[in-house]
């Protein structure tokens, strides 16, 4: 049927379908409330403690968000992020440290070698069905920060110590006072979500949908399915750099148990599940709930903080897949 | 003048050959019955057309193009759409969804789509069902979803995969309307379809298939009368006079359902 011929439809065109999330006026209002209160933080609460929690927060939900492109839109789980992490701080650190480069520009510079490597990896892991490619990019993710802890010219298991320099919004560096590092975090997260926002509603968000349902009936259509996993990748390892440059910059160390473990990877995987998989805001609602849990473990339990971590993680994960596989972001659409 | 042509296009499963050496033409505008017993490989040969399988031998051709060795969306994109036997719809998001998906090849704005989609979705009379999730649908209503959302690709030729197969018995008419006025649009269009009476009725041409080969090819009334067709479907005991008068048609339609 050549289009423009059979039934004129009266509403056809009255608005794309949009998620439940931006369809009324309201969701605006929340979301200007949101900004607002996001921008008035480090202003109200002015203490160091508080102010750091939040930076995390808005990292780890910005690395959550970028893992969920690919793995929440587009179905590819990976469990190998802690790589484009590693890549983007290392990069930028690199960079710094050898050649002087200013690190702005080794944030920059970062993204195209996590994308190249993304596209590296992608390629012939994409090959692989469901749990094997998750198990393949664990793989990957192994190997990768054995050679960086045997690289000695990054560093190697030492790590590397970023100069310490005057305040500057050039030198990515603020020593007296730490807001600029909040903003920082605050616009990368912003970035993200606005990409996120624009995918979801364009035919790359549809392309990515349809491929996670089933890749063979999307290329019944016409999708060229491996070409557009391999974008899902690229856009999600961009970010992941930079929110690892970014680290990189605010902690001024970096070594391979630092940026480039599998439980960073884990983190960031557990985070969007928990929020609620392939939602706009899931991934955020997961890390501004557990973030700080892991903060308040860590308190009360001190050195054995970690595996109580992983206890409290592993019951909210089990919690999330019995009672409610759409994450917590499924539980207030309900 | 040919459409699609099928030549000598083998298929192996390890030892299993499940296309032997399988070669005919479909001509532009018509409608091609495509029949056989379960596991006689109909559903392989529409795999390696549209580029899931690869063969061990044989070319296909459409209009100009070579297809073996093409990938599915390639072979999608040159005008080949089709259905699958298994339904495999996105379940997980809603009719509309479903169609716009495949729309977007030619109409990359969500808005634009939406308005096309719509118009595929109302010539298949799912129209009402558009906000309803692909899982929730009846099994006729899939089936007439995967058509719209395969016509949205905008082919010329059109493979469908078990027309009337699971499908409730009042819904077979409207299914079969539909091909109809397909075909009055101008598509080509090849069916694969166990009911005998249904392909016998909508085919201008049948091509039988049994255990991976050709053993007949014409029009649906000298086909009928191919020895070796009701020997396919019915064993060599109900052609020897004694179990002749069970060779019906009714027979012929119900050993063929067997597996649907
Ligand atoms: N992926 C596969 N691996 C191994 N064997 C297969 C595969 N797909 C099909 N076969 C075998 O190939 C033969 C042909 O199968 P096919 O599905 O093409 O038959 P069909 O004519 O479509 O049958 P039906 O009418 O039951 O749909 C069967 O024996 C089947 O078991
Ligand atoms: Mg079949």
């Amino acid at each position: 049927m050549p289009p423009g011929e059979g039934v004129e439809v009266a509403d056809a065109g009255a608005g794309v379908v949009a998620p439940p999330s931006a369809r009324t006026g309201w969701g605006t209002i929340f979301l200007a409330i949101l900004l607002v209160a996001a921008l008035a933080f480090p202003w109200v609460f002015r203490l160091p403690y508080h102010r750091d929690l939040v930076i995390r927060v808005f990292l780890y939900a910005m690395l959550a968000q970028a893992w969920n492109i690919l793995a929440g839109y587009c179905g590819q789980i990976s469990l190998g992020h802690a790589v484009f992490f590693g890549t983007g701080a290392y990069t930028s650190a690199v960079l710094q440290t050898t050649w002087g480069w200013n690190p702005w520009l080794g944030l920059l510079a970062g993204v195209p070698v996590a994308v190249a490597l993304s596209q590296v990896i992608g390629y012939p892991c994409f090959r692989l069905r469901g749990h094997y490619f998750a198990i393949a990019t664990i793989a990957i993710g192994e190997i990768v920060q054995t050679l960086a802890i045997n690289w000695e010219f990054i560093g190697g298991a030492r790590g590397l110590t970023l100069p310490f320099q005057k305040d500057s919004l050039l030198a990515f560096q603020f020593h007296t006072s730490k807001y600029p590092y909040y903003y920082v975090a605050l616009v990368l997260l912003v970035l993200c979500l606005l990409v996120s926002w624009w995918i979801e509603r364009t035919r790359l968000g549809y392309y990515f949908r349809a491929i996670r349902e089933d890749p063979e009936a999307a290329q019944s259509v016409g999708i060229p399915v491996a070409r557009y996993k391999l974008i899902a990748m690229a856009i999600s390892a961009a970010f992941v750099s930079a929110g690892g440059s970014f680290y990189a910059q605010y902690v001024l160390y970096l070594d391979p148990d630092s940026v480039l473990p599998l439980s960073l990877s884990i983190l960031i995987c557990l985070l969007a599940v928990v929020g609620g998989v392939g939602t706009l805001w899931g991934p955020l609602v997961g890390a501004a709930l557990l973030i700080p849990l892991s903060e308040f473990t860590r308190i009360q339990f001190g050195g054995t903080g970690r595996a109580v971590d992983l206890l409290i993680y592993g019951g909210l994960l089990t919690t999330v897949a019995v009672f409610q596989p759409a994450g917590l972001v499924g539980l207030l659409r309900r | 003048m040919a459409c699609l042509e099928v030549q000598g296009i083998t298929k192996r499963f390890g030892g299993l050959v499940a296309n032997h050496n399988i070669s005919f033409a479909v001509r532009r505008g018509e409608i091609l019955g495509l029949i056989g017993p379960n596991g006689a490989g109909k559903s392989t040969l529409f795999d390696v057309i549209t580029g899931y399988y690869r063969p061990e031998a044989g070319e296909v051709r459409f209009d100009n193009h070579r297809l073996v060795g093409r990938r599915p969306d390639q072979v999608n994109r040159l005008g080949i759409g089709r259905t699958f036997q298994k339904l495999r719809p996105f379940n997980a998001m809603t009719v509309l969804e479903n169609v716009m998906v495949a729309a977007m090849q030619h109409r990359a704005d969500p808005l634009a789509a939406r308005g096309e989609a719509l118009r595929y979705l109302e010539f298949v009379e799912l129209a009402d069902k558009r906000d309803s999730f692909a899982r929730d649908l009846s099994t006729g209503q899939r089936k007439r979803l995967e058509l719209a959302r395969a016509m949205a690709t905008r082919p010329r030729l059109l493979l469908l995969d078990e027309v009337t197969g699971g499908v409730d018995q009042r819904t077979i008419p409207t299914l079969l309307q539909l091909i109809g006025r397909l075909r009055e649009q101008g598509l080509t269009l090849v069916v694969i379809e166990h009911n005998m009476r249904v392909i016998m009725s909508i085919s201008d041409r049948i091509v039988a298939l049994h255990l991976g080969e050709v053993i007949a090819d014409g029009p649906p009334s000298e086909v009928v009368k191919e020895r070796r067709l009701i020997e396919a479907y019915l064993g060599d005991t109900f052609v020897v006079p004694s179990g002749g008068a069970r060779a019906s048609g009714d027979g012929l339609r119900g050993a063929g359902e067997g597996r649907a």
